[in-house]
């Protein structure tokens, strides 16, 4: 299987890698203004020169007690729509080839909706996330 | 006929330049018809479509007050009619004929885009020709009398991307001025922004022109439209049309067209009935029919309402379940609300509900189609016999809206101006708030509506620091309105609104996001849907009960009247009491035997004032009346009526104020006529009658509770001496001191059991305490 480049980053205190075809850029978050009644994941709007994308909370996503004081996010277009999804560091991009999950692990929470296999890193299991199924989406929230 | 280059045109000159431009376009579409048909005259397809073009250039002249078209077109009608009838034959000479007019008809459409006038000879010879049995007559060839054409057509994704451009170009500038405020600004880079703006300004307005417009384009044809449907079936219909002025992407408004059409058609054919059958029904016989268009948030919303029999769901579901398109079972198990969306059900044929003035071969699944296609939705609240209102929502592709930005807890949010009524302050004149059961409602000068906090619908911790009134931003939701309460109003911003992702849309409450001038992204609230999240009801009969209900807990404020007194406060008096406001010279007043009287319409009216008249030449005064009693009260200056709250704080000591009310945020003392009155009206029997002083009323007690029963027994009673006057009797409280030895005390106690020796008198023991007061007055022989 060919290898694809993988961002390395750490979300919720895990390193996952990311398909760098699901990120357009890495950006550092300014303020952001709250959507109030959204969903817990959806930390709120920020700009980006002259676009305006929704933030989303990775940790809240992925089912944890989402309170990410992360600035660093990973912008990615979904449906037309732009979203920033927060994470706490960026290590590094490489190219990796995608193995699924052995069998018998069981993910827990949203990770395991949000998986699609692992990579190794010199020896080190890293879960590959895939973005869009973290962005909260109407047909999740209902 | 229309000048070239006059752009500040009416609704009808537009409907000219579509009926000139659409003209154009079929004739351009025509021309190989044209050519067709004159090879093959016996091809219906060709003899179709060259009906329909003099005919729809027919029925257009008639509307637009063409009498030459509509002749030519006319006349052409007839012969092709009579061919599609059988009753001639397409020879040479006809199609020759029905060709020159059609020609002609090019031509004059020519003239009047180019504002030229265009001889009309031959047209006689042109119509003749047309008649059976009439020469060949030989076709000119065709003149190059075409003007050069002032419009272009453009593909709408250019139009889209130009929209798209300009948003952004929007966006840049505002980015650019906020980042060169950060700094100093040089004048000159100001001057050059200045001049940007600008230019965007106009930019964004002319782009937006070229995509939007008004949706009166769609609704002008629609009286006489609906007058001539009535009329054919025998009806009568009140056509009431609002909101012509609302904008809409071109693109829609062609889509609408058909559906609108087809709509307002069904609702006279079958939604209101014959007057005969109204009159029975309790109506009046001239059926009402409205159809208005509104912007909501990032939609228009056209809605068609009329006042007939409303949709029979239980035979709509019969006659579905009678063509075996779906099972009875099926349909039975539907929701009210689904079995009325049966309406727009492909399975019921033109023939069963639609008749030969609506069926036009569209069923209602037509329409619904069109609207689905432009990504619309339809909204349907049937009351059977009451009516039927059809409300279509149409999406703004593009939307650069006006929008008030409001401030909730330490969020600012924008509100579509299109669906604001109108803010107050909650502490405004007219304004209440009140609960009802639970609920809170607000009362804007007469009018009762639910209120909605914005900060609690949105969940947001309240400010701390922000202290004053809230803001009531009344908002109009569909049905109903209502009044959303926030804690600030900022300012009027012109916002390029964008979709928001479907994480936000889900909340229900937003229409979208956009980026301001602040550079922090800001959510575009959808009135509709807080009043649906809050949980607001405005169906139509929730909204009569609701009426209802609240009739009851109205309380009236009080009239009143504001003004500044002599001594500089601001007062104000119940309106009842006042008689009329004079301005009157200071000769008139007198100062005589201790009180200020005055001159006026040849008597004397004692006058009142609190402060001094300092030297006033002239000085208004507030004529009060109480049955036979006057007075009259010197002020400064009357300022306005006002409403006064239910609730009034009322005086500690009675005075002149007779207590304290919220007016407009302002604490306002309210003078105490009876208090006017009491002190000031001359009367003879009071002015001798036994002076009963207060003593130590420290908490009130006496002067609210005992000095009522005092007056009423005849004394006339004070807190305090005037210098020299001697009290008849001495109330006082425990053992406060009397302050006059003069008089005879009473004394008042606290407890019912005296003790040995102890001539006062318990303070609830009434016949007492005047039995006490009149031997005291008494034992001194009277005074």
């Amino acid at each position: 299987m060919a290898e694809q480049l993988y961002l390395i980053a750490e979300v919720a205190g895990r390193t996952v890698a990311i398909d760098s075809d699901q990120v357009e850029s890495v950006v550092d978050i300014g303020e952001v203004t709250a959507v109030p009644r959204a969903a817990r994941a959806v930390r709120g709007l920020a700009a980006l020169r002259s676009r305006v994308v929704t933030v989303v909370d990775t940790e809240a996503a992925l089912g944890m007690n989402g309170c990410t004081l992360a600035r660093r996010a990973v912008i990615t277009a979904i449906d037309g729509h732009h979203y920033a999804m927060l994470v706490d560091t960026l290590e590094d991009v490489e190219p990796f080839e995608l193995r699924p999950l052995a069998g018998g692990i069981a993910l827990e929470g949203n990770w395991r909706n949000a998986a699609r296999g692992l990579v190794e890193r010199d020896g080190e299991p890293i879960l590959v996330v895939d973005l869009a199924a973290l962005v909260p989406a109407s047909a999740l929230l209902s | 006929m229309v000048a070239p280059g006059n752009f500040h045109r009416g609704p009808m000159d537009d409907l000219l330049q579509d009926f000139i431009a659409e003209t154009r376009e079929t004739l351009e579409a025509l021309s190989g018809e044209i050519v067709a048909w004159e090879s093959q005259p016996d091809d219906r397809a060709r003899l179709d479509a060259i009906f329909r073009f003099v005919h729809t250039v027919k029925g257009s002249c008639g509307f637009l007050d063409l009498p030459r078209l509509e002749r030519l077109a006319h006349a052409a009608e007839d012969v092709l009619a009579q061919v599609r009838d059988g009753a001639r034959v397409p020879d040479r000479a006809l199609v020759n004929a029905v060709l020159a007019v059609v020609d002609r008809i090019g031509e004059i459409v020519e003239a009047i885009d180019a504002g030229a006038a265009l001889d009309d000879s031959g047209e006689e010879l042109l119509i003749a020709a047309l008649a059976e049995g009439s020469e060949e007559i030989v076709l000119p060839s065709p003149v190059a009398q075409r003007a050069p054409s002032r419009s272009v057509r453009l593909g709408v994704d250019l139009l889209d991307r130009m929209m798209s451009g300009m948003s952004e170009m929007v966006l840049a500038r505002n980015e650019l001025a906020r980042r060169l405020r950060v700094g100093e600004i040089d004048p000159a880079v100001e001057a050059a922004l200045e001049r940007l703006s600008l230019t965007v300004g106009e930019m964004r307005d002319t782009v937006t022109r070229t995509r939007m417009q008004k949706i009166d384009a769609l609704f002008s044809p629609l009286p006489r439209m609906v007058r001539d449907t009535a009329a054919g079936l025998g009806k009568s219909v009140a056509l009431q049309i609002e909101g012509s002025d609302v904008e809409l992407d071109r693109e829609m408004i062609e889509v609408m067209r058909d559906p609108l059409v087809h709509i307002i058609r069904n609702a006279i054919d079958h939604g209101i009935e014959a007057p005969a059958e109204r009159r029975a029904a309790g109506k009046r016989e001239v059926g009402r029919l409205c159809v208005s268009a509104r912007q909501s948030g990032n939609q228009i919303i056209i809605e068609i309402a009329d006042d007939g029999r409303g949709v029979d769901v239980a035979r709509l579901v019969q006659k579905l379940a009678a063509s075996g398109i779906r099972s009875e079972r099926d349909l039975h198990a539907l929701s009210d609300a689904a079995k009325l969306e049966l309406m727009f059900h492909p399975g019921l044929s033109s023939k069963d509900i639609v008749s030969e003035v609506s069926g036009r071969g569209v069923g209602m699944d037509v329409v619904k189609a069109s609207i689905d296609q432009i990504g619309g939705r339809v909204e349907l609240d049937n009351v059977p016999g009451k009516g039927l209102r059809i409300a279509i929502h149409v999406p703004l592709t593009l939307s650069i809206i006006s929008a008030i930005i409001v401030g909730a807890g330490q969020q600012r949010f924008a509100i579509p101006r299109q669906s604001i009524e109108e803010i107050v302050s909650e502490r405004g004149e007219a304004i209440r708030i009140d609960q009802l059961g639970g609920t809170p409602i607000a009362t804007v000068r007469e009018r009762r509506m639910p209120l909605l906090d914005l900060g609690h619908l949105l969940e947001l911790c309240p400010d701390r620091e922000r202290h004053g009134p809230r803001m009531l931003v009344i908002v109009g939701a569909g049905a109903g309105s209502y009044a959303l309460a926030v804690d600030e109003v900022h300012d009027n911003e012109e916002l390029v609104i964008k979709p928001a992702s479907p994480a936000v849309m889900a909340t229900g409450i937003y229409a979208g996001q956009t980026l301001p001038d602040s550079g922090l992204p800001m959510l575009l609230l959808d009135s509709a849907g807080m009043a649906r999240v809050g949980g607001l009801d405005f169906s139509r009969d929730l909204s009569a009960a609701f009426g209802d209900v609240i009739e009851e807990a109205a309380v009236p404020g009080l009239p009143a009247l504001l003004f500044d007194d002599l001594d500089g406060v601001r007062r104000a008096v119940p309106l009842a009491a006042v008689d009329r406001v004079e301005k009157v010279s200071a000769a008139q007043v007198h100062l005589a035997a201790g009180s200020h009287r005055l001159a006026i319409d040849g008597r004397i009216v004692p006058l009142a004032m609190q402060g001094a008249l300092d030297g006033r030449e002239r000085l208004s005064v507030l004529r009060l009346k109480d049955e036979d009693a006057e007075v009259a009260y010197a002020i400064d200056e009357a300022i306005e009526i006002v409403t006064l709250p239910a609730e009034i704080a009322p005086a500690r000591a009675p005075g002149a104020a007779m207590g304290v009310a919220l007016v407009e945020g302002e604490q306002i003392e309210v003078l105490d006529v009876l208090w006017v009155f009491d002190m000031h009206v001359d009367r003879v029997a009071a002015e001798d009658a036994p002076l009963c002083l207060l003593a130590g009323d420290k908490d009130g007690w006496l002067a609210t509770f005992v000095r009522p029963l005092l007056e009423t027994a005849g004394y006339r009673v004070a807190a305090s001496l005037a210098p020299g006057e001697i009290p008849a009797v001495v109330l006082a409280a425990d053992a406060a001191d009397p302050g006059t030895p003069a008089a005879p005390v009473v004394r008042l106690r606290r407890k019912r059991q005296a003790e040995p020796g102890d001539d006062s008198v318990y303070r609830y023991d009434r016949a007492g305490l005047l039995f006490a007061l009149e031997a005291r007055v008494g034992a001194r022989g009277g005074c």
